[in-house]
C-alpha cells in the first residue's frame, strides 16, 4: 500500500533552547541524521508524542538548514505543556510538510522586504528571515520590527541581536509593551512603531502575530500608504488532518492547511469574516 | 440485459454472501431499514432508505489509522494496514450512489486517504433504482437520476425481475464471478416503467427547489445573510445531521493508550459542535449561528465553490425526517432563495 500522509515520520529532539519563560525552542532531526522531510518558508508540521496529543507547528528553521528542522512552541495545553517537560533524547512523530508557503522564489524575489512580527508570530517569519539572509543578493533591504510583553518574551533573542542585526541590508527595530529595568530600545505596541517608523511603501511586507495585533498593524500600514496587494500574513485555525479532509480548518472555501497558511491580505478581503 | 428472477434473488444473495461479505438494507426491529451483513434468512428491506448511509462501508465512524510502540524516549511507528477483503453493498438508493462521487472529491485527491481508497477499491457497489419516492426525496434537484442510480451495477425491477446494469469495470467482474446466477432478460416492461416512476418524481413536493440562488459565486453574500439568526435558533447541536448525512465527511485523530503503546484512530465529528473549532486563542465560530451556517455553506457554496459547481448535498431527505428541531436543509433552501 502506498504512504499515507497520516502516519508520521519518527525524530529525535537533539537540542531544546528556552527563549522566554513560555516558548521553547526544538531541535528534531531524522534517527539517522539529517532533517526528517523537507519543507519551503511559512510551511507547518504536525508534531506529536503519540498518548498526548498532536498540533501543527510553523517550521521555524529555514529550508537552507539541511542539518535539522525546528519548532518554537508556546506552552499552552496538553502536547505543549509536555514538549516542555521533556528532555533531548526524546522522540516525536513528525508529518508533513501541510500548506503553501511564502513566495520566496516569486513575488518576494528583489523586493525591499518588511517583517513585522508580535510575540511567537516570530516563528513562521523567522524561516523566511534566514531563508533570505542565506540568499542575500536575490532579495533588497530588509528591516524586521519585532516586539513583545516584555524583553523576556523576545523569542530568539540572541539570534536577532547577534545575527540579524550584523547582517547585511538589515535593520532591526524591537518594541517591548512596556518600559522594563534593563531595556533601554523602544517601547510601545507594534503597530504604533510601525506608524512612527513610516517605513517606505516600495516593502513587500510579512506580518504575523496574533489577531488583533494584525488587524491593527494593517490599519496602520493602509494609513502609511500601503495596499492590500503588498501585505502577507499566515492564519492559524484549529487542524486535525493537514490535508483538507477532515473539515476543520476552512474560512469560506478554503482550507487554511492546504490553501494557506499564508494569504495575502487581497485574498482574504474575498473570504467570510470567520477567523 | 441480466436478470434474476425475483423468486431466485436470495439464491443470489446466498451464492455472493458465501464468497464474500455482502450488506443490504433489511429491517430492524422498530422498523425501520438498516444495512446489515448478510446471512442465512436476512431478508431485503422494501423501505426506501436506511437510517444510517451506506457511507459506512468506505469511511466508518471509527477506524485504526496507525499504531506506536513506545520504550522509554522512543516511538516505533508500526503500519497496520492491510488490503481489505471484497465485499459488497446491495439495495444502494440513488441518493447515496451519488454520494461516493462527493466523497470520492474529498478522500481520492492528493494527497490520496490510502485507507478510504483501500475499501473504494474492494467494495462493489450495487444500487438499486426507486420506484416509489418518499414525500421528503429531493435528489433530482441535484441532477440524480433515481430510477437510474450511479454504481458499479445498478438494479432495477419490473416486479418479476431483477435486472443488473454494470457501470464499471469493478462491476463487470462482479458479474463474471456470479455469471451462471443471471439469465439474460428482455427490459422493454422495465424501460416503461422507469418512464412511469419518473413521472412521479416529477410530482415531488420538493421537485420545484431550486438550486439558482447557490453556488460559489454567491459566497459572501449567503454568508452574510441576516437569515441565519432564525434558521439556526432552534438547532441544539446535537450533531445527528451530519452522522445520517451520506456526505458528511468531517472527522478527528485521536490516540487510545494500550498496554505496550498507543492506537491512533479517527472518528467521524461534526461542524455542528462547539468543541470542533476551538483554540488556545479563541473559537472562530462562537455561537451555534455559525456553525449551523458552517454545516450548510459547505454543502451549497464552498463544495460546489471547489468542486465546478457540484452541491455536497444529495437530497436524501434524512437530515428532513431526524432532526429533533425539525430544521433541515430544505428550509434553509427555501428561506435563503426568497431573499434573491
Ligand atoms: C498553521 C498553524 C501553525 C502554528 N504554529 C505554531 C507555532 O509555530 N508555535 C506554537 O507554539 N503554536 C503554533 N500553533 C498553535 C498550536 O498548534 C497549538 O497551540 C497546539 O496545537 C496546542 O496543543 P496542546 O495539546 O498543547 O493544547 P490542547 O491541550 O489541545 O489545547 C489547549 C488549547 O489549545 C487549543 N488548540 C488545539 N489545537 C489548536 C490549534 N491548532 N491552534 C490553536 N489552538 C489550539 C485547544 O482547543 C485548547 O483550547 C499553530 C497552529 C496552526 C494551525
Ligand atoms: S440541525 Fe437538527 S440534527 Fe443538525 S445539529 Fe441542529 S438540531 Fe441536531
Ligand atoms: S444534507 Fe440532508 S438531504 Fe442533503 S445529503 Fe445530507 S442528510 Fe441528505
Ligand atoms: S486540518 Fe483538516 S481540513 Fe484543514
Amino acid at each position: 500500500m502506498n504512504s499515507d500522509t497520516l502516519i508520521p515520520l519518527v525524530g529525535v529532539v537533539t537540542d531544546i533552547r528556552q527563549d522566554t519563560p513560555d516558548v521553547k525552542t526544538f531541535r528534531v532531526v531524522a534517527p539517522n541524521g539529517g532533517k526528517v522531510f523537507e519543507h519551503m518558508p511559512g510551511q507547518c508540521a504536525m508534531l506529536s508524542v503519540p498518548g498526548v496529543g498532536e498540533g501543527m507547528f510553523s517550521i521555524t528553521s529555514s529550508p537552507t538548514n539541511t542539518e535539522f528542522m525546528e519548532f518554537s512552541i508556546k506552552k499552552c495545553g496538553c502536547l505543549t505543556d509536555w514538549l516542555h517537560s521533556m528532555e533531548t533524547g526524546q522522540m516525536v512523530t513528525v508529518r508533513g510538510p501541510y500548506g503553501n508557503h511564502f513566495p520566496v522564489e516569486s513575488e518576494l524575489k528583489n523586493k525591499n522586504l518588511l517583517f513585522i512580527a508580535g510575540g511567537i508570530g516570530l516563528a513562521p517569519l523567522r524561516s523566511v528571515i534566514n531563508y533570505v539572509r542565506d540568499k542575500r543578493s536575490d532579495y533588497g533591504d530588509v528591516q524586521v520590527v519585532y516586539g513583545s510583553r516584555s524583553m523576556d518574551d523576545l523569542v530568539d533573542y540572541r539570534e536577532i541581536v547577534e545575527e540579524w542585526t550584523n547582517a547585511e541590508r538589515f535593520q532591526v527595530n524591537l518594541t517591548i509593551d512596556r518600559p522594563q529595568d534593563g531595556w533601554e530600545g523602544h517601547v510601545g505596541f507594534v503597530p504604533d512603531y510601525v506608524r512612527e517608523l513610516a517605513p517606505s511603501t516600495d516593502k513587500t511586507v510579512l506580518v504575523c502575530g496574533p489577531p488583533i495585533m494584525i488587524k491593527f498593524t494593517l490599519k496602520a500600514l493602509k494609513e502609511l500608504g500601503f495596499t492590500e496587494t503588498q501585505v502577507y500574513t499566515t492564519m492559524e485555525l484549529r487542524m486535525k488532518c493537514g490535508v483538507g479532509k477532515c473539515g476543520r480548518c476552512n474560512i469560506g472555501d478554503k482550507y487554511v492547511c492546504k490553501d494557506g497558511p499564508v494569504f495575502r491580505f487581497d485574498q482574504l478581503d474575498r473570504l467570510p469574516d470567520e477567523y | 440485459m441480466l436478470k434474476i428472477s425475483l423468486d431466485r434473488l436470495d439464491d443470489f444473495f446466498a451464492r455472493v454472501a458465501s464468497e464474500q461479505s455482502l450488506y443490504m438494507p433489511v429491517d430492524r426491529e422498530d422498523g425501520q431499514a438498516e444495512f446489515r451483513k448478510w446471512t442465512e434468512g436476512s431478508k431485503l428491506s422494501q423501505r426506501l432508505n436506511t437510517v444510517r448511509s451506506a457511507k459506512d462501508f468506505f469511511f466508518p465512524q471509527t477506524e485504526n489509522l496507525v499504531d506506536f510502540k513506545i520504550q522509554g524516549k522512543n516511538i516505533e511507528v508500526l503500519d497496520t494496514r492491510e488490503e481489505c477483503e471484497d465485499f459488497a453493498v446491495f439495495g444502494v438508493r440513488a441518493c447515496d450512489a451519488r454520494s461516493f462521487s462527493i466523497l470520492d472529491k474529498v478522500f481520492l485527491c492528493e494527497p490520496v486517504d490510502s485507507y478510504y481508497k483501500n475499501r473504494r477499491e474492494h467494495g462493489v457497489i450495487i444500487s438499486l433504482s426507486c420506484t416509489r419516492p418518499a414525500e421528503t426525496c429531493f435528489c433530482t434537484v441535484f441532477g440524480i437520476d433515481p430510477v437510474e442510480p450511479e454504481g458499479d451495477i445498478s438494479c432495477s425491477t419490473d416486479g418479476k425481475s431483477m435486472f443488473f446494469k454494470v457501470n464499471t469495470p469493478k462491476g463487470e467482474e462482479f458479474v463474471k464471478k456470479f455469471a451462471d446466477v443471471f439469465e439474460d432478460g428482455d427490459p422493454a416492461q422495465l424501460e416503461k416503467m422507469k418512464e412511469f416512476s419518473r413521472n412521479v418524481f416529477k410530482k415531488l413536493p420538493l421537485a420545484n427547489l431550486s438550486t439558482d440562488s447557490f453556488g460559489g459565486d454567491k459566497m459572501m453574500k449567503l454568508f452574510n445573510s441576516p437569515k441565519w439568526a432564525e434558521l439556526s435558533e432552534a438547532c441544539i447541536g446535537c450533531g445527528t445531521c451530519t452522522f445520517i448525512c451520506p456526505t458528511c465527511q468531517c472527522y478527528d485523530i485521536r490516540d487510545f493508550k494500550t498496554n505496550d503503546g498507543v492506537k491512533r484512530f479517527r472518528c467521524w465529528d461534526s461542524c455542528m459542535y462547539s468543541e470542533f473549532t476551538k483554540m488556545a486563542h479563541g473559537n472562530p465560530r462562537v455561537s451555534q449561528l455559525e456553525r449551523f451556517r458552517q454545516r450548510f455553506m459547505h454543502k451549497l457554496v464552498y463544495f460546489p465553490s471547489n468542486n465546478d459547481g457540484e452541491f455536497g448535498c444529495v437530497g436524501c431527505g434524512r437530515c428532513l425526517t431526524k432532526c429533533p428541531s425539525s430544521i433541515n436543509i430544505v428550509k434553509v433552501m427555501k428561506a435563503l432563495e426568497v431573499e434573491e
